[in-house]
């Protein structure tokens, strides 16, 4: 998928005047931030239990390799195939071979953030493959040729009239704009994708070494269909998913929905291992999981490791001021949001992405909210810390701070500047007092008035006190 | 270098000499799991989640239950049973029920249920020969059978369950929650997404 993450601001702006997508983002702190805080505070210990996430997620990050190891192992015993994949290309070719060494025509994919990440779609369009994604608000996106804008629900940026015409004009049938009517006519139009598809495509929420199984958690149950009608299944995951014990899992299973939709359990938790058996009536028969690294191993020795943590739940994203007002567009690839801001520039390059790291306000919700404790904050300023050093600034304020350093090293000509911006500022402040707007600095105060101070430096004072 | 090697050979040497942190002692479970009675949770939160519940003495008793079930809710009194389930008593009851892997038109599927998680209200279907997937999952209506003695309190002891029983998992363990439901559109819940719309539980024993 194209990143266009350098293009944050100008694409924030356009956000700002969206007033339909404003409407859309106005219903998060309800549905998702104040369904959270009920969750947790119905379950009781929801802080000890985030620690303990944060410790599952640690335990296997530490031994991320001998898990990988035991979970292929598991797997490959109960008949799936395990594919490894360096990046995103080869996820995708793997994908298609699959799909070619099985003759499959027809795919039916469950949502899956990292078929997203790998723009898996394209390639098994341009391979002349039908792909069909099959949950409603993947389906309405596929539709519009949209990307998704926030990681648990996809389409939020829209509403139901434009869903309306998205299905009138594909469907051909009696338009509505009843919501519960719309559900039923994709429910209608996508059951008998189901039965005639070849192959199924689902992500992973975790991967379990002990058992070689792959968990998923959805509310649909297009899910359970994509796993279990279809005679192939291909399971793809990032190698950071994988948790060690049945036990973990349970942990895990107890934070994932209560912090994406303050659910306590999602409708459908399922846990799959193995391919069909000689005498079940469905299944696959053949079951392929792909472990994608595309950058993730890389990450695993530096300094924003607490990432490979994140259980995609959302929850930064709904609890963040800036993405509850700009929404996920802006963001300019897959994730958005603070975990946004950390796993993009960590994926696609930190020049690639250099403005998502600065979209935040640092008040530090992603951090209370994130199920795993992940210091979002704290890797956000990393990553600013290394834009300065990479000197991937933009040119004007580097040189401008050059200018200020060169200044700063000399303190009488310091003193020359500051005494004389002070009187330039005075004056600028007019009767009132007050500066409206500063050359050169014209987008900083078109929001912003500031008080104009009285014309003199703190030293000009100190000197005058002194000698007085 | 194959593609698994130089993954792993990066992981080995990003995680090298580093510390394993200590696994938690205890893993907190939703308040009341552990203290009230495991059947009253079980049937309200069942219930919270969408689900309708009823009782029958015995397995025997059970068609009967289903079949003022559907009457009641305007059904047609002809349903996919899995063939574990075949031996009791439908046609008695009146249903005309097919003990075979449900196809796209089938309104009623009835399974049994491994267990009962009190913690969430929860169902557990394991798949297998003769419990198909499919039968929970295809009909618009899922009705099923839980004995009362297998509801347990949380899931760590449904797993130690499935363990003890069957040694390795079956293929497919599903955790079914009420019915299925999509939130996609304007954040507004619509149920009955790609899955069932009813979910009716009978408490057996
Ligand atoms: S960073 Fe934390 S809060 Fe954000 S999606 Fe990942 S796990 Fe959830």
């Amino acid at each position: 998928m194209e990143v266009i993450s350098d293009k944050f601001r100008a694409a924030a702006a356009e956000s700002l005047a969206n007033t339909q997508l404003q409407r859309a983002l106005a219903r998060i702190p309800e549905r998702f931030v104040a369904a959270r805080a009920r969750a947790a505070a119905e379950f009781g210990e929801f802080e000890p239990l985030r620690a303990a996430g944060a410790a599952i997620r640690e335990r296997t990050l530490a031994r991320l390799d001998v898990l990988l190891e035991r979970f292929e192992a598991e797997a490959v015993r109960r008949g799936a195939s395990v594919h490894w994949a360096v990046d995103a290309a080869e996820a995708n070719r793997i994908v298609l071979d699959i799909a070619r060494g099985h003759g499959v025509r027809r795919i039916v994919k469950s949502k899956s953030m990292v078929t997203e990440e790998c723009a898996l779609n394209d390639a098994l369009e341009a391979a002349g493959l039908e792909v069909l994604e099959t949950d409603l608000g993947e389906y309405i996106l596929q539709l519009a040729r949209e990307r998704p804008s926030h990681i648990i629900a996809p389409v939020i940026h829209k509403n139901r009239e434009e869903v309306t015409e998205l299905f009138s004009a594909r469907h051909r049938r009696p338009r509505s704009t009843d919501i519960a009517a719309l559900c039923q006519e994709a429910r209608e139009i996508l059951r008998p994708q189901f039965f005639a598809a070849d192959m199924g495509i689902s992500g992973a929420n975790f991967l379990v070494a002990e058992t070689g199984s792959v968990a998923l958690f959805t509310n649909e149950g297009n899910g359970r269909l994509v796993t279990t009608l279809p005679r192939v299944h291909v399971a793809i995951a990032g190698i950071e998913k994988v948790v060690e014990t049945l036990g973990e899992l349970a942990a895990l299973a107890r934070l994932l929905p209560r912090s994406a939709t303050g659910q306590a359990i999602s409708n459908y938790f399922t846990l799959l291992t193995g391919v069909r058996g000689a005498t079940e009536s469905d299944g696959p028969e053949a079951f392929h999981i792909v472990l994608l690294d595309n950058g993730r191993s890389r990450l695993l020795g530096s300094e924003l490791r607490p990432i490979l943590r994140c259980i995609r739940c959302g929850a930064c994203l709904n609890h963040c001021p800036v993405y509850q007002t700009v929404g996920g567009h802006a963001y300019g690839w897959v994730y958005p949001g603070p975990m946004g801001a950390v796993w993009t520039p960590a994926l696609v390059g930190l020049e690639r992405a250099r403005e998502l790291p600065e979209a935040a306000t640092f008040c530090g919700q992603c951090q209370v909210a994130c199920p795993v404790m992940i210091p979002l904050p704290d890797l956000l300023r990393r990553l600013r810390t290394r834009t300065t050093a990479e000197h991937l600034r933009p040119a004007r304020e580097r040189l401008a701070l050059n200018l200020w350093g060169y200044a700063a090293r000399h303190p009488r000509l310091y003193a020359l500047l500051t005494a004389f911006a002070a009187r330039v500022l005075y004056r600028l402040g007019g009767r009132r007092g007050w500066v409206r707007r500063l050359p050169l600095a014209a987008g900083w105060t078109a929001t912003r008035d500031f008080p104009a101070g009285e014309g003199h430096t703190a030293r000009e004072v100190l000197r005058r006190e002194r000698s007085g | 270098m194959s593609a698994r090697e130089a993954i792993l050979a990066r992981v080995r040497a990003a995680t090298a000499g580093t510390q394993v942190p200590p696994a938690p002692e205890v893993i907190p479970r939703a308040a009341g799991t552990l203290t009230e009675d495991p059947l009253l949770r079980f049937r309200r939160l069942a219930e919270t989640s969408g689900s309708t519940l009823d009782a029958a003495a015995s397995p025997a008793a059970a068609p009967g239950r289903v079949a003022a079930y559907l009457k009641e809710a305007g059904l047609p009194q002809t349903a996919v049973v899995w063939p574990a389930l075949a031996a009791l008593p439908w046609a008695a009851a009146g249903i005309a029920a097919a003990a075979r892997a449900p196809r796209a038109t089938d309104a009623i599927g009835i399974t049994a249920a491994c267990c009962g998680i009190a913690e969430t209200g929860t169902l557990l279907l394991l798949s297998g020969g003769d419990s198909p997937g499919a039968t929970s999952l295809v009909p618009e209506t899922h009705i099923a059978l839980l004995p009362r003695a297998c509801i347990v309190c949380d899931l760590e002891a449904a797993f130690a369950r499935v363990r003890a029983e069957h040694g390795a998992l079956p293929r497919a363990l599903a955790f079914i929650s009420g019915p299925s439901r999509t939130a996609d559109i304007e954040q507004t819940i619509v149920i009955g997404a790609h899955g069932p719309r009813r979910v009716h539980i009978i408490l057996i024993g």
